[in-house]
């Protein structure tokens, strides 16, 4: 009589949950793996307050002052001077290929107009694309202008202490002026969406295959492992391209996030990253036994795809092993790509490095999943 | 090209985890021919179908199916083979109409939409055309699983157990269709459990274990039993009781020793 909670029947019902967990591997991995990921990743490398941001120095005047300007910029710890340009084309140059986060430019005429009390400015350009990883440093940029030539104006010039700062600060928040942090998460949103939806649906899509017992029919027919690959992502390709527009229509007309540059140029993008992703699919499909087990591994790829890839925290704001881990993932350079593209109005020259990055990852993927898909059921 | 025999193996192997499930099988099938595979549950009869269609590759042995390589030219064999498999293995969320299409381009099949509809015609399937694959009975899966494997038209049918689970007179009606198909040139080779299809067959072997313990025609195995010495009219199940009487013996005997 099944009437009352039978305590022998609980136990027999939690002592077989604890088989099948031991039983599938897999899972039982990932019930430690995912915990320790994500304390190492949290703990270790992300920083909120990112410090030694690359910065280029666009310095037209030369002498004591400018030395221990620049001294002081750098042991500020904030700034890393990485390039010296010798024209301001060229630093905004680098500024819009994401070279630098910063440009610091030093007029002409600077020592002269500092000597006479004229309050010359100093000029920063920040990548404001992420306003989170550019904060701390303009604020600390200005600390510095206050103080930063106290030891230098001895003599006569000792009085310019007195008063407002000796040097003037104009700071230049380019691609989100007004500092908009869902400038910067939208466009990024795109790119979290389209890894978590394309890897699941293509690692359930074979995975499915096989638990239902359907592989043996495909596998039994005359056709080919490309074929079989080819003929399960076109489709989510198709469903990238439509999330990708519902996403954009949505940025544009609910979050007002401007598309400065060339619409066409990432569609072509998309593509590639649209394909990168159902490959990694395809190849946890292979791996994966069951449907449970695709999920966990696309789980396992999607915590570092939103933690490393300058999604949640400021890229360079993180140690150098995550950075590194951060640039083998598809999405770091589809996100760049992205805001480059539609706040930046970035063309192929500046997204080059990154589509090469990210056309690399597709093809090594690909060949893993080709090589992995078996056709026998050996 | 018309090799005398549509499968001609020697020697076919398979271990799983170390166990022989196949054991130097050898195996010669006449083209036309229906021939019988029997043998008791986890005999190795499906891993035996496996082998020959190129979904599992042997350890050792060789052979030839339809002329063809096994371990070298699966992908011909896949072309002119139809394979049924023991379990359910189509689409349940397709239609029966949309299963056959999809297999039908798959093969490459011209004219595939009329080909799709005489096969709905000849399996009786047509009524149901439009009906989830998941959603049909279990004799009716099977039949449209039989009407799948010989859309392309192949020269060898693998059928795995096709009729576990169907009525006496679908069996039957299976049976004739099978019947039908030899008498136009197909080869069958057909596992089963029950005796009265075994004596439908004109050849058939016994499996046990992974090995070959009788081959022949039905009159031939049981001759060949010697069960006729000790009893009146043995029947293809008195053989096969027989049979694995002394395989258990055997068996036991190796385990004391
Ligand atoms: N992939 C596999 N891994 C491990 N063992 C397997 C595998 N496939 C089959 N076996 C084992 O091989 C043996 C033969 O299995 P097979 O399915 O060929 O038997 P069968 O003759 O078809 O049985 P049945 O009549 O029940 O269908 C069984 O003991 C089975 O457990
Ligand atoms: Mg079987």
């Amino acid at each position: 009589m099944a009437g009352g909670f039978s305590f022998r029947r609980l136990g027999a019902m939690i002592r077989k949950e604890f088989i099948q967990m031991r039983r599938d591997r897999l899972t039982f991995a990932m019930m430690l793996g995912v915990p320790v990921m994500q304390l190492v990743l949290f703990g270790y490398a992300i920083n909120a307050d990112p410090r030694h941001l690359a910065t280029a120095l666009f310095a037209q005047d030369h002498s004591a002052f400018t030395r221990s300007l620049v001294a002081g910029i750098e042991n500020s710890t904030y700034f890393d001077v990485v390039a010296k340009p010798e024209t301001a084309a060229e630093a905004d140059r680098l500024l819009r290929n994401g070279t630098v986060q910063f440009a610091i430019e030093i007029p002409p005429n600077f020592t002269r107009d500092l000597e006479r009390g004229a309050r010359p400015q100093i000029l920063l350009d920040a990548d404001a694309t992420d306003p989170s990883a550019t904060g701390h440093a303009v604020t600390g940029l200005q600390l510095l202008a206050a103080t930063v030539f106290d030891r230098d104006l001895a003599g006569p010039l000792t009085q310019l202490k007195q008063g407002p700062p000796p040097v003037g600060l104009v700071i230049h928040r380019r691609y989100n002026a007004e500092g908009r942090s869902q400038i910067n998460i939208v466009p990024g949103l795109l790119g979290v969406i389209l890894t978590m939806t394309m890897i699941i649906f293509t690692a359930l899509a074979m995975t499915r295959e096989v638990e239902r017992g359907t592989m043996e029919n495909l596998l039994t027919m005359p056709v080919r492992p490309l074929e079989v690959m080819v003929g399960k992502i076109l489709p989510y390709i198709a469903v990238g391209y439509i999330q990708t527009a519902v996403i954009l229509a949505a940025a544009y007309w609910l979050f007002s996030v401007p598309m400065t540059g060339n619409l066409w140029l990432l569609s072509a993008v998309l593509l590639v990253f649209v394909a990168a992703n159902l490959a990694v699919g395809f190849t946890f499909s292979t791996l994966a036994r069951n449907q449970l087990q695709a999920v966990q591994m696309t789980i396992f790829f999607f915590l570092p795809s939103i933690l490393l890839s300058g999604f949640m925290f400021p890229f360079r704001g993180m140690p150098g092993w995550a950075q590194w881990i951060g640039e083998v993932l598809p999405i770091t350079h589809f996100l760049r790509i992205v805001r480059g593209i539609l706040l930046k109005g970035n063309g192929f020259e500046e997204i080059m490095l990154d589509f090469a990055a990210m056309t690399a990852f597709l093809l090594a993927v690909s060949l893993v999943a080709l090589n992995r898909y078996r056709q026998t059921l050996d | 090209m018309t090799a005398p025999l549509a499968i001609d193996v020697r020697g076919l192997t398979k271990s799983f985890g170390g166990t022989k499930v196949v054991d130097g099988f050898d195996m010669q099938v006449a083209r036309g021919d229906i021939y019988g595979f029997l043998g008791p549950n986890g005999s190795g009869k499906t891993t035996t179908i496996r082998l020959l269609c190129g979904l599992l590759t042997p350890d050792s042995g060789a052979g030839t199916c339809l002329g063809y390589d096994v371990l070298s030219e699966s992908e011909k064999i896949k072309r002119e083979v139809g394979y049924m498999t023991q379990r359910f293995s189509l689409y349940e969320d397709l239609s029966i109409r949309e299963n056959l299409e999809f297999v039908a381009s798959i093969y490459g099949i011209r004219r595939a939409r009329r080909t799709v509809g005489e096969t709905l015609e000849k399996l009786n399937l047509a009524d149901r055309a439009h009906q989830l694959a998941g959603t049909l009975s279990g004799g009716w899966k099977q039949r449209l699983a039989l009407a799948a494997a010989i859309m392309h038209k192949p020269k060898l049918l693998l059928l795995d157990e096709p009729t576990a689970g169907v009525d006496p007179k679908a069996r039957r009606e299976f049976w004739n269709e099978i019947h039908d198909l030899a008498a136009e040139g197909l080869t069958v080779l057909v596992s089963t459990h029950y005796m009265d299809e075994a004596e439908r067959c004109h050849k058939i072997c016994y499996l046990a274990y992974g090995k070959l313990l009788a081959r022949g025609t039905v009159e031939e195995v049981i001759e060949q039993s010697g069960l006729c010495k000790l009893k009146a009219a043995p029947t293809l199940e008195d053989v096969f009781v027989h049979l694995m009487r002394d395989v258990t013996d055997n068996f036991a005997i190796k385990k004391a020793g």
